[in-house]
């Protein structure tokens, strides 16, 4: 079963590259710290969810690049192309001239209708290939104008497209003290709109990662590069093939299955059940041994939170209005946004 | 990749354009080894073969800028086509008169606009033709003269009509209050109705600035003290003969390197790659919270590079403390001690985030930010330095302070306006015994009178122009005052107190 993974963004496919080389890189490392069969097949089934073949014998990841600006799309596609180990597709993107501006409703309203065509076809072309269809795995920035209001139109798409398919958005949140300034406002309006369509948002939060690179690895100039491998560290570890609990010789053939798991997402539980643990007997990019925690909890709420009252504040104001009114983003749909996002802060409060 | 048309109109915008594309040129061909024309140079040239038909990719044959050169004289011009940039623009590009517009706004806007509107437009259509995607047009032009202020300010309307959906960036040169041109006040308050209503975003740019920049390059050079060579290369101000020199002028080649030193780090992460991008749209959608409020202070640094490789390098958090000092600002205000609406940090070079989120925290507690944007800052990292640079920053703010220089400009504007009405009764001064109270009195009457008809005088320049009226004056030292009016209301927010607002309450 594979994972189709969209890179949305100059975000997006900055990670979406870092991931796909950390998983290539794990792929080849012969000191798996475990047996050479047991290598092999865990080789086998990372291959089969994340890269196809080709004649050519190097890996060709299972992605989709996407932006509305060439820039970092040519970027991209050469860096793989020059590591000799993997590389992308030759026709797995699509980008446009011109960028959204840092505007959700550019992102939203004009590049998602005008391109919904040829971006559903690349993906339909894309899905076509494969036996079975995992889900999707949407990598995005909150931020800025392509990722989160692209990315919120897309993932509208992907649900009505394939509404059996499991849709996990990978979720960038930016650095408090903006990159953008109108930051939380596309933030409001994309979370809002993701939770109506997507089936889990994993959430990385530049601050946190900026922290881990400065504190624990001791990095002195940390660069977005740095960030990036962070992020696509703990990415290819949640997405390590892990043995299943029914049959613990087998690895999952679903990787984003577990994920399905309703013990995972109620808010009433036995402490016994709320706790999922997958292994595998393979270490992780030469780490003997490495944990990944994906937990759903209140630890969102804070910056949920924080970011929901910044936008409200400025909302209140009226400041940047006007450049989301003229692409057709009007004061009651983010009312509507502030709505939805309230309810989940209340409802993890509530907890 | 988008592209961006360069509009220079009057003497001003012809001789900073003129500048700009002579750096464009260099700054590529430092990045651009092998020749080829690629998406960055794809920007702001065109490739030509030697029939004049464009190539879209492959090597350089001949570069052609996208511009279009508009002036009612011919002296600034037909130097540049005679100059080392003459194949850089061809005939088609260029609008050009003899007579010039006698510093009068309303002959550059209300004469030459009709005449030559038809033709404007013929020739925008056809540079627009040229870009297969075209993001942005920049107008350079002077704000206290006639043809860049009257005609560039027309042809700001003639843009909005023909191509609604391209931004239109605005770099005007504000009159000083010793310009020698008396009605530049005038000129510059009927230019400013137009900013207002029809620019996405304006750089204001003051030449005492500029001038106290050069100063400050020439004091450092000149200083004789050890370790103070300069890499030629690196100064903002440099030269390499774009317009051929003038040796009994102000330092106006200096003077304009600056601004179009501005340009090229304004467009350099829409041209170059770099780990967090910004394209021309980013700066009005971040900068720019309500429509009117799109002027933006600019400060650039560094302003040179010391040659001696010895002397180690002023440390990075230097450039950032130095872009927000008065120094190195392209306009005199006081943003530090005004209110901050957005900034925007455009880094250039071997610069990292960290580096940048690092100088964010220590600067910020200095500064006052509106209440409803705590924290807004825009940040952008381009790979690319300028030439002869490790790293550059541009700092854009909007901010509160370029209110006193626009009440200044009013002030200036209503010196020359304002009909005194001086009341003499000159028959009971006949009848009367001369004294020398009485005999002061009419003297200052006379001199009354003088003032009422040199301004009467200078109106009437305008007035007697087809569709210019009174009106036109006073609608537009009305949009001017709704202007300052809004920055007003900013600033009494500042210090305040700040008051979270009410978060919507929901029910389960």
């Amino acid at each position: 079963m594979s994972v189709v993974t969209v890179q949305l963004g100059q975000c997006g496919n900055q990670i979406g590259y870092e991931v796909f080389d950390t998983m290539c890189r794990d792929l080849h490392n012969t000191q798996g710290f475990c047996s050479k069969r047991e290598n092999e097949i865990y080789q086998a089934s990372c291959k089969e969810h994340f890269f196809n073949e080709d004649k050519s014998e190097v890996p060709v990841a299972r992605a989709l690049l996407i932006d509305m600006e060439p820039k970092v799309i040519s970027q991209t596609l050469l860096k793989a192309a020059h590591s000799g180990r993997w590389k992308y597709g030759q026709h797995s993107h699509f980008c446009q001239r011109q960028g959204s501006g840092n505007n959700w409703a550019y992102g939203y309203s004009v590049h998602g209708p005008k391109h919904e065509e040829s971006i559903m076809n690349l993906i339909q072309r894309e899905v076509e290939e494969y036996d079975s269809l995992s889900g999707f795995s949407i990598i995005m920035s909150m931020a800025g104008g392509t990722g989160s209001g692209l990315g919120a139109f897309l993932t509208q798409n992907l649900r009505d497209a394939y509404p059996n398919s499991f849709i996990m958005n990978q979720v960038i949140w930016p650095y408090g003290t903006g990159e953008v300034i109108v930051q939380n406002y596309n933030s409001v309006l994309t979370l809002s709109h993701l939770y109506r369509s997507s089936d889990a948002l994993l959430v990385h939060e530049n601050d946190v990662v900026h922290k881990i690179c400065a504190k624990l690895m001791n990095i002195k100039q940390i660069s977005f590069r740095d960030v990036n491998q962070v992020i696509a560290h703990q990415l290819g570890s949640v997405f390590q093939p892990t043995y299943s609990s029914e049959d613990s010789f087998q690895y999952r053939r679903n990787p984003l299955g577990g994920f399905k798991d309703p013990a995972l997402y109620t808010s009433w539980l036995q402490p016994s059940d709320a706790f999922c643990e997958w292994r595998t007997h393979r270490a992780f990019n030469k780490y003997e041994k490495s944990a990944a925690l994906v937990s759903n909890s209140q630890f969102l709420l804070k910056p949920l939170d924080t970011i929901v009252g910044k936008a409200w504040n400025m909302f209140a104001s009226k400041a940047y209005v006007h450049q989301y009114t003229k692409f057709g983003i009007e004061e009651e749909d983010f009312l509507d946004s502030f709505t939805v996002l309230e309810q989940i802060v209340a409802s993890y409060c509530n907890l | 990749m988008a592209q961006s048309v360069v509009v220079q109109v009057g003497q001003c915008g012809n001789q900073i354009g003129c500048c700009f594309w002579d750096l464009a040129l260099r700054e590529h061909a430092s990045v651009n080894k092998k020749g080829i024309y690629d998406d960055a140079l794809k920007n702001f040239f065109r490739n030509v073969d030697t029939r004049g038909t464009g190539i879209s990719k492959g090597r350089i044959c001949s570069l052609k800028a996208r511009a279009v050169l508009i002036d009612m004289e011919e002296g600034v011009v037909n130097e540049i086509l005679q100059g080392p940039l003459k194949d850089v623009f061809d005939s088609k590009q260029l609008i050009t008169n003899v007579s010039g517009s006698g510093n009068n706004w309303a002959v550059g806007y209300k004469v030459f606009g009709s005449h030559y509107r038809d033709q404007i437009v013929e020739k925008l259509r056809q540079t627009a033709e040229h870009c297969d995607c075209l993001q942005c047009f920049f107008l350079i032009h002077s704000m206290g003269g006639g043809t860049g202020s009257g005609l560039g300010t027309f042809i700001l309307n003639v843009l909005e009509d023909e191509f609604p959906e391209v931004y239109r960036f605005v770099t005007s040169v504000f009159p000083s209050g010793e310009d020698d041109v008396i009605t530049s006040p005038y000129n510059s308050v009927l230019a400013m109705k137009e900013l207002n209503e029809h620019a996405d975003c304006v750089l204001p740019i003051e030449n005492e600035s500029l001038f106290d920049i050069v100063s400050k390059i020439n004091q450092m050079i000149n200083s004789g003290k050890p370790g103070t060579t300069v890499k030629q290369q690196s100064l903002v101000t440099l030269n390499e003969g774009g317009i051929k020199k003038k040796l009994d002028e102000k330092p106006f080649d200096k003077m304009n390197n600056i601004v179009a030193n501005l340009l090229l780090n304004l467009t350099s992460s829409s041209r170059f790659e770099g780990s967090l991008n910004m394209d021309l749209n980013e700066i009005s959608m971040n900068l720019v919270p309500f429509p009117q409020l799109h002027y933006l202070v600019s400060s650039l640094t560094p302003l040179y590079t010391l040659a001696d490789v010895n002397i180690p390098p002023r440390r990075l958090d230097q450039m950032f403390s130095d872009a927000f000092s008065k120094d190195y600002q392209l306009i005199q205000a006081d943003p530090k001690h005004s209110l901050y609406l957005a900034c925007a940090l455009l880094v250039r070079g071997n610069v990292q985030i960290s580096d940048i989120r690092r100088n964010i925290e220590r600067l910020k507690s200095s500064l006052h930010f509106v209440s409803w944007n705590q924290e807004g800052w825009k940040t952008s990292l381009c790979s690319v330095p300028p030439v002869g640079h490790s790293h550059s920053l541009l700092a854009l703010a909007n901010n509160t302070c370029v209110k006193p220089t626009f009440m200044e400009l009013k002030n200036r504007f209503l010196r020359l306006y304002k009909k005194k009405a001086c009341v003499f009764d000159i028959t009971s001064f006949m009848e009367r015994n001369l004294s020398v109270r009485s005999l002061l009195k009419f003297l200052s009457f006379l001199v009354c009178q003088a003032a009422l008809w040199e301004s009467l005088a200078h109106l009437h320049h305008y007035l007697q122009v087809d569709r210019m009226e009174d009106s036109c004056f006073t609608e537009a030292v009305s949009s001017l005052s709704s202007l300052i009016e809004k920055y007003n209301e900013l600033d009494v927010t500042k210090g305040l107190p700040i008051h979270e607002q009410v978060r919507l309450n929901i029910v389960i």
